[in-house]
């Protein structure tokens, strides 16, 4: 039997980004806020320090700061006639633990969405017609105006360094052209550009493109947010993306709000608290709370007014799954709603290789540090006759030169041995790689339910996953890789590699972090599982932040909008919800 | 059901105790403790995986994915040290894996799935010794350079079938473990004297460049620094 704890106004579940935002915001209109999170405390300065963060092997290889599969995992396949099997170990995507989630170990780069990614279905199918049968893309049900002032505020809470493109309606020097306008610029200055990237950036401009620096959560300068909480300059060290960062030089929830947070007595924290499920009223109305188990094996259940879930997405739509909240997705009868419109991107690179004169020092890196063009993202570019929707960026960044994994050596060396280790001693130190980051839309045949064999640690069935890039994905993305190939020819290089992405859809090596859909949000509960404000349709106390809302994945990294997602849902409950708590906001 | 609003104005910061020994509520300040650092656990100097017929197995072909040049082969650079110590940990038991039954081959799509890292690489040996018995020759050993190279190709591409393991998943963990040997953190027990580092001009564990970001392409000569310092030791 569960042991039932006093009820809370507000048990988050999973304190990553969106758990941190939400508790920010609603503390600070001063509801009792409880955060749950499976993983332990970290302090930044100490179990990150920077005599010990930049270890390889122990952080990107042995997933220090990454979740543990043996509590929990999934099982994938490429198509519903296969037998999913577990994902046993991490390969292409690396979903954090502990407080600060994934957050702590991201990159940073900080995008918007374009404003025609929100309406993807309406935009395209009006500009080109009828879409594939099988593709089930929608419109997100909210606007790139709405989200605008709350991009902002994470842009701000962030230190985002980078430039304006577009600054409400005016074209900005610098910049991306492209960008939906933006009421501000960003509070920080683009970092400096090593060599990499301005050959990147040099090369894209002679071929009529317009470079801008990557919006980047990896400080350019000292910066105190609005908050109060003061970051540190990034001092290039290469070890950020899959890292932590003990120098405070890039954002995430425990260095931008936890030092605020933490100290407000209307909230509190507890951690190693794995929460196995949503609890639903006895009328299917509304929920309840949660049920966690602690490390000793006890289960509590945790009343609550309100439930949010700011868990990984793969974690949301499993909660919902195990809770039987909502329909799970069926392909073949297409009902149920729960694990519907799962998307992945896609991503491609080019390598070019310098004579051993040209030292690109690719040690000296940080996650969001480099230049970018955005021509071939969205629908930048007329889509007509190519035969795909959807776009991505083309980016040179310099991100690090840890040996193992960013190893780069021409075609035709051989697989190991002393060949091997000739053209890794030539070649390490004189290559640049050049990324595409492309569009994933979503489709019938790409979904997420349970898996009827495996099941996790604590006996709940595994998620099963179901996913393949399709047609429209990699003629993108060889589109996409050709007009990389165009750059690196323009780059002066002795020679390249072109790294295709060819289907089928592989789990093993690390593509992104971006797993998106699922729970997605739409304009009506015909066709999402919650409304604008993350709010579920049938369950009205209970909301999702997260990925999961996306209904399709745009070509840009995730971030800025899912933190835009949750500080547009936060403002609306502050706003509307709190005068009547447990209505729905959007009548269906 | 209604939420008022109320404000918690206790003053006093608060760490409880709930469920057990560990402190795991958080409330009114900011957690932060002296002395709660993790630094990295350096490998066992000493520590033993393999039996002495398993190593010399390991040191062959280590050897040959990484011969020796100019530069160490992969057993003088401490790769071995590196495996034995890995392989006894929590990586060999494979402590964040999921390691739950039925165990069934898949697509090379769906990844890793054979047992514990360290079930794989005892019983890979095993079986890759039995098989090139079979051939007549006494073990892996015992084959000349070029067949011990066509040997691991075969591997590494599963034309060389292994009884209770899958080959290639076999050869992929071994060839990424014996980069990790070779190019990982000395700390760990491989890249003696950070002599992977040292070839290639990687500066290690540094943490601030922002001397350098207008290098324009010179070189800079940094020497490598470990997280443990300026880390040398004995071979085990």
């Amino acid at each position: 039997m569960a042991r039932k704890l006093p009820k809370r106004e507000v048990v988050i579940v999973g304190f990553g980004w969106t758990g941190a935002i939400m508790a920010e915001q609603l503390t600070a209109e001063g509801l009792d806020v409880l955060a749950l999170e499976r993983g332990v405390w970290r302090n930044t300065s100490t179990d990150y320090a920077v005599t010990n963060a930049q270890d390889e092997v122990r952080y990107r290889f042995r997933h220090d700061l990454f979740e543990q599969l043996s509590r929990e995992t999934m099982t994938f396949r490429n198509s519903s006639d296969q037998t999913a099997l577990p994902m046993r170990m991490l390969g292409s995507f690396l979903p954090g633990t502990n407080v600060g989630g994934s957050g702590v170990h991201w990159n940073g780069i900080t995008w918007r969405f374009l404003p025609s990614d929100f309406v993807a279905r309406s935009h395209n199918e009006e500009r080109y017609g009828p879409l594939p049968e099988d593709m089930t893309i929608q419109d997100w049900g909210v606007s790139y105006e709405e989200l605008e002032p709350h991009y902002t505020t994470f842009e701000e809470l962030c230190g985002i360094s980078g430039k304006a493109g577009n600054l409400n309606g005016r074209l900005q020097q610098g910049g991306n052209p492209f960008e939906g306008p933006r009421s501000k610029e960003y509070p920080n200055p683009p970092m400096d550009m090593v060599l990499a990237p301005k050959l990147f950036a040099e090369a894209a401009s002679g071929l009529g493109y317009k470079p801008f620096p990557f919006p980047s959560a990896n400080m350019s300068r000292a910066y105190t947010n609005p908050l109060g909480v003061s970051l540190a300059p990034c001092t290039y060290c290469g070890f950020c993306e899959k890292f932590a960062c003990g120098n405070y030089s890039k954002a995430s929830a425990p260095t931008t709000i936890l030092p605020v947070l933490m100290r407000r007595q209307n909230f509190e924290l507890q951690t190693q608290a794995m929460v196995l499920r949503v609890l639903k009223a006895a009328d299917g109305k509304s929920v309840t709370g949660v049920e966690y188990i602690t490390p000793e094996g006890e289960i509590i259940e945790q009343p609550a007014d309100m439930v949010i879930l700011s868990t990984y997405i793969n974690h949301n739509v499993h909660l919902l799954m195990v809770s039987g909240i909502g329909q799970i997705y069926d392909p073949r009868s297409q009902q149920g709603l729960v694990g519907k419109n799962y998307a992945y991107q896609i991503t491609s690179g080019v390598t070019v290789f310098y004579d051993e004169e040209t030292h690109i020092n690719p040690f000296i890196g940080a996650g969001a540090l480099g230049m970018v063009i955005d021509e071939f993202n969205g629908d930048n570019f007329d889509h007509s006759g190519l035969g795909f929707i959807g776009g991505g960026f083309i980016g040179q960044t310099q991100t690090n030169g840890r040996p193992v994994e960013s190893l780069a050596v021409p075609d035709g060396t051989p697989k190991f041995g002393a060949g091997w280790k000739k053209a890794m001693r030539e070649n390490y130190g004189h290559s640049v790689g050049i990324g595409t980051h492309g569009a994933v839309m979503s489709y019938r045949g790409n979904y997420l339910d349970l898996d009827p064999t495996y099941k996790d640690a604590y006996g709940r069935p595994l998620m099963r996953m179901t996913f393949d890039f399709t047609e429209n994905e990699l003629r993108m993305s060889d589109y996409l890789t050709d007009r990389a190939v165009e750059i690196a020819e323009a780059m002066g290089g002795r020679e390249m590699t072109v790294s295709r992405r060819k289907g089928p859809y592989s789990i093993v090596p690390y593509q992104t972090t971006h797993n998106t859909g699922g729970h997605i949000m739409g304009a009506s509960p015909a066709d999402s599982v919650t409304n604008k404000y993350l709010q579920h349709w049938q369950m009205p106390n209970l909301f999702l932040t997260g990925a999961g809302a996306f209904p399709q994945n745009p070509g840009y990294n995730p971030t800025g909008t899912v933190a835009a997602l949750a500080y547009h849902s936060a403002a609306a409950i502050r706003r509307s919800y709190l005068r009547a708590p447990g209505q729905p906001m959007v009548q269906a | 059901m209604a939420i008022s609003r109320r404000y918690f104005l206790t003053g006093a910061s608060v760490l409880a105790l709930t469920g057990g020994a560990l402190a795991r509520s958080y409330r009114g300040s900011v957690p932060w403790s002296s002395k709660t650092a993790r630094p990295p656990s350096p490998a066992g100097l000493h520590q033993t995986f393999f039996s002495a017929e398993e190593r010399s197995v390991i040191v062959a072909m280590v050897d040959r994915l990484i011969p020796k040049d100019e530069f160490p082969s992969a057993s003088e650079a401490g790769v071995v040290t590196f495996l034995e110590d890995q392989l006894a940990g929590p990586y060999g038991r494979g402590d964040i894996y999921y390691l739950q039954g039925p165990f069934q081959q898949g697509t090379e799509s769906q990844g890793y799935q054979a047992e514990a890292p360290a079930i794989l690489y005892r019983q890979a040996i095993a079986d890759l010794e039995t098989a090139i018995r079979k051939e007549g020759t006494d073990g892996f050993t015992a084959l000349d350079a070029e067949a011990q190279d066509d040997f691991l190709t075969a591997l590494s591409e599963g034309e060389q079938e292994l009884e209770h393991v899958d080959a290639k998943t076999f050869f992929d963990r071994l060839w990424e473990d014996t980069q990790l040997g070779y190019f990982g953190d000395p700390v760990h027990g491989g890249n003696r004297d950070m002599v992977g580092w040292k070839m290639i001009g990687f500066p290690g564990a540094r943490y601030d460049y922002r001397p350098y970001i207008d290098h324009n392409g010179k070189a800079l000569d940094l020497p490598p620094v470990s997280v443990a310092g300026n880390y040398q030791r004995e071979a085990n």
